[in-house]
């Protein structure tokens, strides 16, 4: 209990400190936000007016503060662009990407361990070094180049699916997730590949150990060892592997989005960064940052779950 | 385990090999100017005149490919070189003398690498706008954490060994031990560090450039161009495949490598 508070605490603070990190990157920004909405030929007054309207007059700590009071209420600021709230812009693209990710991070845990347990007890060598050689082939290939091998050769020679034929969730769960599995899976790959590398190294580090040699001499079966303690001790560095892959899937869905013309917040994060339209960006930012402190926050419960040992230091 | 370092070696060496010696080739002498055009030849198929076929202005993709592989290639190199000098600097100085410098420079480091690259990179270049040169310096800049913190713990751990030791006692100075006792010590490590290192920054560059945020036209690199070549998924799939290979092979020459040299460690 006294360890979850102090991560608790932990998670509170580092979110405060992204968050400020977040806001100050964008305001020691050179030039000055107005000139770029109003043109180089706008007058003074019409400057300061605008600067007056956004708030651009205030200290940046003032302005932190509200913006952070804001945010935690929903109010993501507004779009220097299109004159609109941030967060009704991000309202129907942003559960898009949060389910992209959420689905290809589905897929790395359910079909890593898996294949990395199965990789990382097998006996024989020549599966031992084709695995090996697979993993670092597949390891080679960005995920966008995946998703457009799948694209080309599903989407267009074997028309399975049409590519860029996207159906929103408030239609049809099915048919959208339907159309995600595959970019999701685009993404998991290169991790799978990565993940069970990682697992199976554990794995067989582990059955070098001499507790392995000792319940073997007792007489416990290959499997019953692998099962009951092998697998507790080798899935620990797996668990925080995995929370970097989170992070890792993240950014992979913003590029891979673009390769199957997902409507999610990778177009408008990149043309937000193109016209240098900064709340916008920020907050994108900030919602993806806290996303990466809540995951290693998760891991590192999961991990005091897994090995008690951690909680004394 | 040593047989299979060696193959590991063998194969990711004589990948790279190819690949740079292209490379190199592609700033001497490409088959065809990279960006002469040729309307009569538009989106020819793979022959032995145009080894790739060529793209939507006629122009030919394997010359092209050559030639966008060495910006990729040489962005990487700098963007490692960054990385590498400065992590070596800082780690070094933090694993040597330690202290309350070192603990806040770590603790900075690990925050920095808890975040993925690109995230970073994303807001630097929305700050400081994109471009060749934006895309080296905030790669490079997000390169020095991981780079510092394996020189500082390879040199807190020589720190204490007595070679250390006898040096202090025969009157070397700090960096005469730094540079010239410790630093060589650590290449090993180094070295497997560095065609990680590599493999990111090909990666992060190509995932920028896709995007749009990374090189700027009328410069090319091998994700802009893979970029271009969605709209011709089509009409002219060689020009993916061929820009995508070239992605692969540069990153899994040296991952091979890489695996290689952890392996004989």
């Amino acid at each position: 209990m006294k360890y979850i508070a102090k991560k608790t605490c932990a998670l509170i603070i580092t979110l405060f400190i992204v968050s400020l990190l977040a806001f100050l990157a964008f305001q020691i920004i050179p030039g000055d936000p107005t000139t770029d909405m109003l043109g180089t030929e706008a007058t003074e007054e019409a400057r300061q007016a605008l600067r007056q309207e956004l708030g651009l007059d205030r200290p940046v700590l003032v302005r932190y503060f509200d913006w952070l009071r804001g945010f935690v209420r929903g109010d993501m600021g507004e779009s220097y662009n299109y004159r609109m709230p941030v967060g009704d812009m991000l309202a129907d693209k942003l559960p898009v990407t949060a389910l992209l990710t959420l689905l290809s991070f589905a897929f790395t845990i359910a079909l890593s361990v898996p294949l990395g347990i199965w990789a990382g007890s097998t006996e024989s060598r020549i599966m031992d070094l084709s695995i090996t050689a697979l993993d670092q082939i597949i390891m080679s290939v960005p995920p966008f180049f995946i998703g457009m091998l799948a694209c080309y050769f599903l989407g267009n020679v074997l028309k399975l699916f049409v590519p860029g034929n996207f159906v929103s969730y408030t239609v049809s769960w099915s048919q959208c997730l339907g159309y995600l599995a595959l970019p999701a899976l685009a993404i998991a790959i290169p991790r799978i590949a990565m993940t069970v590398k990682m697992l199976r190294s554990s794995i067989q580090s582990q059955l070098q150990q001499d507790y392995v040699r000792t319940s073997r001499s007792r007489g416990s079966s290959r499997e019953k060892i692998l099962r009951r303690h092998v697998l507790k001790n080798a899935l620990i560095p797996v668990i925080s592997f995995l929370a970097v892959s989170a992070a890792e899937i993240m950014t992979g869905s913003i590029i891979i989005e673009q390769v199957f013309t997902i409507p999610g917040v990778s177009r408008l994060l990149l043309a937000s960064i193109s016209n240098r339209d900064f709340p916008v960006v920020q907050a994108i930012v900030v919602v993806m940052a806290a996303w990466i402190v809540i995951v290693n926050f998760v891991a590192d419960l999961l991990y005091q779950l897994a090995d008690p040992r951690i909680r004394r230091l | 385990m040593k047989k299979r370092a060696d193959a590991f070696l063998f194969a990711g060496g004589a990948i790279s090999f190819i690949m740079v010696c292209v490379i190199v080739m592609g700033w001497f002498w490409t088959p065809y100017d990279p960006t002469a055009m040729d309307a009569g030849a538009k989106f020819s198929h793979p022959s032995l005149q145009h080894l790739l076929g060529t793209d939507n202005f006629g122009r030919d993709i394997f010359s092209r490919v050559v030639d966008g592989a060495g910006t990729s290639f040489v962005i990487a190199l700098c963007v490692v070189a960054i990385g590498c000098v400065a992590g070596i600097i800082i780690g070094s100085l933090c694993g040597y003398y330690g202290g309350l410098p070192d603990l806040i420079l770590t603790r900075v480091c690990d925050s920095i690498t808890a975040f993925p690259a690109f995230l970073l990179a994303l807001v630097i270049v929305t700050v400081a706008g994109p471009g060749t040169e934006n895309i080296i310096l905030a790669l490079g800049i997000l390169f020095i954490p991981s780079f510092a913190r394996i020189v500082r713990s390879e040199f807190a751990r020589c720190r204490e060994l007595n070679y250390i030791k006898s040096a202090k006692i025969m009157g070397a100075g700090g960096f005469r031990i730094m540079f010239r006792h410790i630093l060589p010590n650590t290449l090993p490590v180094l070295f497997s560090a560095v065609t990680i290192g590599f493999n990111n920054a090909v990666l992060s560059e190509a995932s920028m450039s896709f995007l749009g945020i990374g090189i700027q036209p009328p410069y090319a690199s091998l994700g802009s161009m893979l970029s271009d070549s969605q709209s011709f998924l089509y009409s002219a799939p060689w020009y993916a495949l061929g820009t995508g290979g070239a992605i692969v092979l540069l990153i899994l020459g040296f991952s091979l490598l890489g695996e290689g040299l952890q392996l004989k460690r």
